[in-house]
């Protein structure tokens, strides 16, 4: 449970650790919070040759609202900060209330958002958060940058767009919607483990109290979050009855998921799961959109 | 071997400078090398939270960190919170109410309640399960430990009040 050599670099800007991994391409990885990474070492399944340690770029911790009444995170953000930061509770109600089931106390002491993100866990709540907010994710190389949406970031376990010379340096979360009502449900085992299932919905309500758009994402179903457009389908115009939102959850539940089946849960009781839990977070993020003028 | 860090860290108030390999991780760093052994090692995965040290006044896994990313910052360990003579109040409530049975978990979740005491300082059960949440111990079932904490938080009342 000793993590092998490698070589070490902890620059204090992004330029040098951006010329790291342009020098040494799929040879290196970039070390954040370390919360999983490190985990991996000390089990040997990760074994990076070069290890180009971030946590001395401070120019990479930030809260920052943007000019549009969004929020913008640098990468080494770590969760402590966002968990206790004012602009998060009043910009992002979702990822303020997710915080504190996001791992234990310690491991938000160093984990950060840019980590979390890049590592690509599909059952990080961060991950399915970041999904069902549009997030925009600032990619930058030696040779310039460029902006990913979250959607078409996450391409599989573990697997995201960032090509080896690139990194991850700042999320940026658009501005909330008026009455907009948010919801993050999940099981696990044990407070803070891994989920079994979870779901994050967002929905919006038009003039006439129906539901003008819905947003439901879930973690740990399949190789990444999925997003159920279905379910969402189904729920467009609709006044939110429990009729309605059952029937959605049901579609989600048996349409936009193939959940698999492993030594925690079996397939078919993920699935009751998954439509448990979207019945339940529908429920309370309908009641929030009414309840939220902004 | 690769190449050897200079490190200089702060545990419990003193300095020290050693050179090092970077992937020592730091737990091993505060065991080997500085013989402070009072941080047990379990899991060596960040789930049992028996590692659990003080980073700059923040409970961390030091099983998932490496000793040189500590370079600059002040550490605390069990070693550094009393001693047998003369026990924080914490350890002291943890004697008085049984918390202990093997003692394993015991350093690192006496770290992590340190901190948890003194922004909550008077906490109620669910908050005390939800702080010792990362650790795990596997003797007591919890119960004598979260008898522990109330003592303790009771006992650092009177103590702020005298």
């Amino acid at each position: 449970m000793k993590p092998p050599p490698f070589e070490y670099f902890a620059p204090d800007t992004v330029e040098e650790a951006l010329s790291h991994l342009t020098e040494y391409g799929y040879d290196a990885k970039a070390l954040a919070g370390g919360q999983s990474l490190i985990p991996m070492m000390n089990f040997r399944l990760a074994q990076p040759g070069v290890l180009i340690d971030l946590n001395k770029i401070a120019s990479l911790s930030y809260i920052r609202p943007d000019d549009n009444g969004g929020l913008n995170l640098g990468a080494m953000t770590r969760h402590f900060q966002v968990e206790h930061d004012p602009l998060v509770k009043e910009h992002l109600p979702l990822i303020y209330e997710a915080m504190p089931q996001i791992a234990t106390t310690q491991i938000r002491s160093r984990g950060t958002i840019g980590g979390s993100l890049a590592h690509a866990d599909p059952s990080a709540e961060l991950v399915a958060a970041s999904v069902a907010l549009q997030a925009r994710f600032r990619l930058r190389s030696q040779t310039g940058e460029r902006w990913a949406a979250a959607d078409e970031f996450f391409m599989g376990m573990f697997t995201t767009l960032l090509e080896p010379d690139e990194l991850l340096v700042e999320i940026a979360f658009p501005p909330t919607t008026p009455r907009t009502g948010w919801a993050l449900m999940e099981i696990a085992r044990r407070p803070h483990d891994f989920a079994l299932v979870g779901v994050v919905v967002g929905v919006t309500l038009n003039g006439s109290d129906r539901c003008q758009n819905a947003r439901i994402v879930f973690l740990s179903v399949g190789d990444r979050p999925v997003v159920a457009h279905q379910a969402a389908e189904l729920l467009k115009d609709q006044e939110p009855t429990p009729e309605a939102l059952r029937a959605a959850a049901e579609k989600a539940a048996a349409d936009d998921i193939d959940p698999s089946s492993d030594i925690h849960a079996s397939a078919k009781y993920r699935r009751q799961l998954a439509k448990v839990l979207t019945n339940r977070a529908l429920d309370q993020a309908f009641q929030r959109a009414k309840t939220n003028p902004n | 071997m690769s190449d050897l860090f200079q490190l200089t860290v702060t545990v419990n108030g003193t300095q020290y400078q050693r050179s090092l390999e970077p992937r020592i991780l730091l737990s091993d760093f505060l065991r080997h090398d500085l013989g402070l052994t009072g941080t047990h090692v379990g899991c060596e995965h960040g789930v049992c939270g028996a590692c659990t040290v003080l980073l700059d006044g923040r409970p961390v896994r030091s099983c998932l960190m490496f000793a040189v990313q500590a370079d600059g910052h002040q550490i605390e360990t069990v070693e550094g919170l009393g001693t047998p003579e003369n026990m924080h109040v914490i350890q002291d409530a943890f004697w008085e109410a049984h918390g202990v049975q093997c003692g394993f978990c015991t350093p690192g979740i006496l770290m992590t309640l340190v901190p948890f005491l003194e922004n909550n300082p008077d906490p109620d059960e669910d908050q005390i399960r939800h702080a010792i949440s990362g650790n795990i111990c596997r003797c007591t079932g919890y119960q004598h430990i979260v008898d522990a904490v109330k003592l303790a938080a009771e006992n650092m009342k009177v103590q702020t009040l005298t």
